[in-house]
């Protein structure tokens, strides 16, 4: 063996020319590695396929005219990209390459930008300057931003949009739950354009808890809130019988009674129950809260709690009064002062106190708490960070809870702890720790939410829009959300608005809920003598909507200022509301609007003017539409309803003057001949629906 | 040519490997009883977001020559790599059915799920069913559908919305109605929506949309319209189907083996 390598060597580098020849070669061929390398690289490889599936398609000639072999790169200083992803996706432009399947190749799908503004890693996130698949999708030694999985893409439109995109479902979804769920009480999330993102919930004060409800109770409820109630925001903070034993202890001790909060409404609870159950339909409660049905099905929005154990939990006194005016126990709820009766008190609060789970407090059996454990209850409230959330007497709110999540969609995968068998991104880290915060230390204070699936993919989805790049953009691409409004009315009529919480449900000058129409140009719109009849008893103006306007039992003076204020205050500034007469249109001009409602624009597929024929129910019913609108609205409604009501379905028809004034005088024509709210009671197609 | 494609893949679809490398190491359970059909129980045809999971799981079901179902069976799911079975493979429970919750690949088009069970003589038996995956154009027209169309278009009433569908006297196309709608070019549908029924001497009862919403929403809701027809319309793009059909059947037949 010895002997071979010998004369090997003796033949190789025997003599020095041999040795400089052979040393040449070996040098020669190290030469060529690097264009070799080069020549066998992944994108030319991908370019050469393109060429090959373009060569035999139709098109060839035009695709092989754009085709630029070579790095291709697009470089954006402003955003810091430089992209040659297209050196291996070479179609993404090419309209006919649609319907590739085979990738790199496909045409990218039509988005609002241009991909030469945005490039690619803006939004997809990758290496962009890699020239290999491997180190241009994954994270590998030398890179760490691995590309952003499919599911979470509209995390990238939310880096520059800060508000709501009709296209974007799953990042708005993921942002109102940001602010629903109670996330940003504990966790600091500071937006792009500095503010801080606002809680939307309102959890209770529980410094007068033992006004509302007992220790069992709130036993029961600390141990597992959604057993009392599934639709509860309270997230599980696995609390040992103990620690909830103990804490139920100090609410109670710690609670102050509220002067008025209680009543003993002198009418019996035994009142007829179709009767109370009938009083809760009229009063729309059920807008707001929702009640499990016998098959399981939540009805009811979800403004407000869910009542369907409700008798389980709070005190009768307690009820009675929040039902005759919850402002006494909490002036800032979203529930309305309804001016109920004694009677109608006493029938709600029976129908509601029925609602009760025997099984919920069954198994709770406390002894009187001692010092000790009212205490150990007060340490640990400061510990779990209760006062993060709920207004509780003596305990400050903590500051900085919890970490802060303003950049986490850049948080380096380096300062991540993974659990085992997890991949090392940081989508599945911020997914995992929302799914089961716990599983990554028993010790951690997160407690579990009950979240679905698909919430946990939009909240992952928002966490990752706030990320470095989101905070460096150049203000020319950052597109804000609309600044919400404080808007308050003034005076004796701004407090009334307050005491019926119109705002929890109409939206007027930008502020306010979407439940309800929007009323900022209501004085324009509707009739004086209607508005007032409206409060008196609210009337089904769209027969297919759930969600209706309650009789608050206003008193005549009530009705008076409300009607005064929305009248003089709430006028559109291009409408001027006596322009138009409110009748006496000549009778041609009314029979041409007939025909054009009932033909040319066949508004019958939506309306109902004639309760016998038609029977539309998309827009609101006209049957005495000439009562109710000033003819100055309907003009200008029909002319441009999206100048009026932004985002109204009602299409615009770019009517003619001449047409859109026959329809004004035909809408005008249908006055009421009895009562206004007589018709809309009858045959109403959601309470057929709510049977069944 | 195989080994190619199958790198070109991995290049289209990097994440995907999430699930794969997650089943790589779970043994399959093995199977107590063998079925004869696999039938459709729920879950077909719906609608995600590229990437997305689907809001109902897909459920099948094991059953005999008489009809009856098998429990015991073992049922596996697969698809393109990209789409994510969880579980990707499961014995059926004492009903004879399985559930599987189902994320779509991360580019829009239609999904074909096969289903797969072994029977008596353990050869395969198989059920493909669709899922359709809706990119950032579909997702958009969904949305426009849902806020001007649907509320016609849509037959079904919910209790938070009632249909308009039985009220009007010329009754309009939904819009899986694929073979009435795939015989309309997009320039049709574009005249229709944008002028009203009467552009093609239809209905009046469609209103023209062509002031209300823009052409790029209007191109969005014929992206949709095109994504949902049944059956499938040309335009909605290729159907992603498994064409390494072998999937992991063969380690079906003897359980113990790891899934590839």
């Amino acid at each position: 063996m010895k002997e071979k390598i010998r004369s090997l060597w003796q033949k190789l580098f025997g003599d020095s020319v041999r040795a400089f020849g052979v040393v040449s070669l070996i040098f020669l061929a190290s030469m060529a590695i690097a264009p070799a390398k080069n020549f066998f690289s992944e994108w030319r490889h991908y370019q050469h396929g393109y060429q090959r599936m373009v060569r035999n398609r139709s098109d060839a000639n035009t695709l092989q005219r754009h085709f630029r072999g070579g790095i291709q790169q697009i470089w954006l200083p402003e955003m810091g990209a430089v992209d040659r992803c297209t050196s291996c996706h070479v179609g993404l432009k090419e309209a006919s390459l649609s319907d590739v399947a085979l990738q790199p190749y496909r045409k990218h799908p039509v988005i609002p930008h241009n991909l030469d503004q945005f490039g690619c890693t803006v939004c997809h996130r990758g290496q962009g300057a890699a020239t290999t698949v491997a180190e241009a999708h994954n994270s590998t030694l030398a890179w760490e931003q691995p590309i952003l999985p499919a599911k979470y893409i509209e995390s990238s439109c939310g880096q520059c949009h800060g508000g709501p995109l009709l296209g974007t479902p799953q990042l708005n979804q993921g942002r109102s739950l940001l602010a629903r769920e109670g996330c940003v009480h504990c966790h600091t999330v500071k937006l792009p354009d500095g503010s801080l993102m606002k809680a939307t919930d309102d959890p209770p004060s529980l410094s007068h808890i033992a006004d509302k409800t007992t220790r069992e109770w709130i036993f029961a409820w600390l141990k597992d809130p959604q057993a009392y109630a599934t639709t509860a925001t309270m997230p599980n903070f696995k609390l040992s019988n103990d620690d909830a034993r103990d804490i139920s202890a100090f609410l109670i001790a710690n609670s102050a009674p509220v002067a008025g909060d209680t009543l003993s409404v002198p009418a019996t609870r035994s009142t007829d129950p179709a009767a109370a159950a009938s009083l809760y339909g009229e009063s729309f409660c059920a807008s707001c809260h929702a009640v499990q049905n016998a098959a399981g099905n939540m009805v009811g929005g979800n403004l407000g709690p869910e009542l369907t154990r409700i008798g389980s939990k709070v005190k009768p006194e307690w009820l009675q009064a929040w039902i005759r005016n919850p402002r006494a126990y909490d002036p800032g709820t979203a529930m309305p002062h309804y001016r109920f009766d004694d009677g109608q008190v006493a029938s709600l609060s029976g129908f509601l106190l029925a609602k009760t789970d025997s099984d919920l407090l069954s198994s709770v059996h406390l002894d009187p708490a001692t010092p000790e454990q009212v205490a150990h209850g007060k340490r640990l409230v400061s510990d779990y960070g209760c006062a993060s959330c709920h207004e509780i007497a003596g305990i400050k709110k903590p500051e900085n809870f919890a970490p802060e999540l303003s950049r986490i969609g850049s948080k380096p995968v380096t300062q991540l702890i993974f659990l085992a068998g997890m991949q090392h991104t940081l989508p599945d880290y911020i997914a995992g720790k929302i799914k089961q915060p716990r599983a990554f230390s028993p010790g951690l204070k997160m407690p579990q939410y009950t979240l679905t699936a698909s919430q946990i993919d939009a909240l992952t989805t928002a966490l990752l829009s706030l990320n470095d790049r989101s905070y460096a953009l150049p203000a020319s691409l950052s597109v804000p959300a609309p600044a919400e409004s404080d808007y308050q009315p003034d005076g004796k009529a701004g407090k009334l608005m307050t005491d019926l919480a119109c705002f929890s449900c109409h939206r007027i000058n930008g502020h306010g809920g979407d439940m309800a129409p929007d009323l900022t140009l209501e004085g324009s719109s509707v009739q004086r003598d209607w508005l007032v009849q409206f409060f008196k008893n609210p009337g089904t103006l769209r027969p297919a909507v759930i969600r209706r306007m309650p009789r608050f039992n206003l008193a005549d003076a009530e009705v008076k200022e409300l009607t005064d204020y929305i009248m003089t205050v709430y006028q559109s500034p291009t409408i001027d509301r006596d322009s138009m007469p409110l009748g006496g249109y000549p009778q041609g001009q009314v029979e041409l609007g007939k025909s054009l409602f009932y033909g040319k624009y066949s508004c019958q597929g939506c309306h109902i003017v004639d309760t016998k024929n038609d029977k539309g129910y998309i827009g609101p019913t006209l049957t005495h539409v000439g009562s109710r609108l000033t003819a100055a609205w309907i003009y200008q409604w029909m002319k441009d309803p999206q100048s009026l009501r932004p985002g109204t379905m009602e299409p615009d028809r770019a009517m003619s003057d001449e047409d859109a004034r026959a329809l004004t005088a035909f809408l005008m024509s249908q006055k009421v001949g009895g009562s206004v709210t007589k018709t809309a009671k009858t045959g109403s197609p959601r309470q057929e629906m709510a049977k069944k | 040519m195989n080994r190619y494609t199958s790198l070109l893949l991995l290049g289209v679809l990097p994440l995907n490997s999430a699930c794969s490398r997650k089943s790589e190491s779970v043994a399959l359970p093995a199977p107590t009883a063998f079925g004869a059909a696999i039938v459709e129980s729920s879950g077909g045809k719906q609608m995600a977001q590229t990437g997305g999971l689907l809001p109902q799981p897909l459920v099948v079901q094991v059953n005999d020559e008489q009809g009856a179902g098998v429990a015991g069976a073992l049922v596996g799911f697969s698809a393109v790599p990209g789409v994510i079975f969880d579980p990707a493979s499961a014995l059926t429970d004492s009903s004879g059915q399985v559930s599987t919750n189902v994320s779509l690949g991360g580019m829009a088009g239609r999904y074909q799920v096969t289903v797969t069970t072994l029977d008596k003589s353990h050869k395969t038996v198989e059920l493909k069913v669709e899922e359709i995956a809706l990119g950032y154009q579909q997702t958009l027209g969904r949305r426009l559908n849902d806020q001007y169309c649907d509320r016609c278009h849509n037959a079904e009433s919910t209790v938070e919305r009632v249909s308009n569908y039985d009220n009007l006297e010329i009754k309009p196309h939904p819009f899986t109605e694929g073979d009435t709608l795939n015989k309309m070019s997009d320039a049709d549908l574009t005249a229709i929506i944008t002028y009203g029924g009467p552009a093609l001497n239809k209905s009046s009862l469609m209103p023209p949309w062509g002031n209300t919403l823009s052409k790029a929403n209007i191109q969005a809701l014929i992206s949709y319209i095109r994504a949902v027809s049944d059956p499938p319309s040309r335009s909605s793009g290729p159907i992603y189907a498994n064409l390494h059909g072998e999937s992991h059947l063969h380690t079906l037949a003897s359980p113990g083996v790891t899934t590839p």
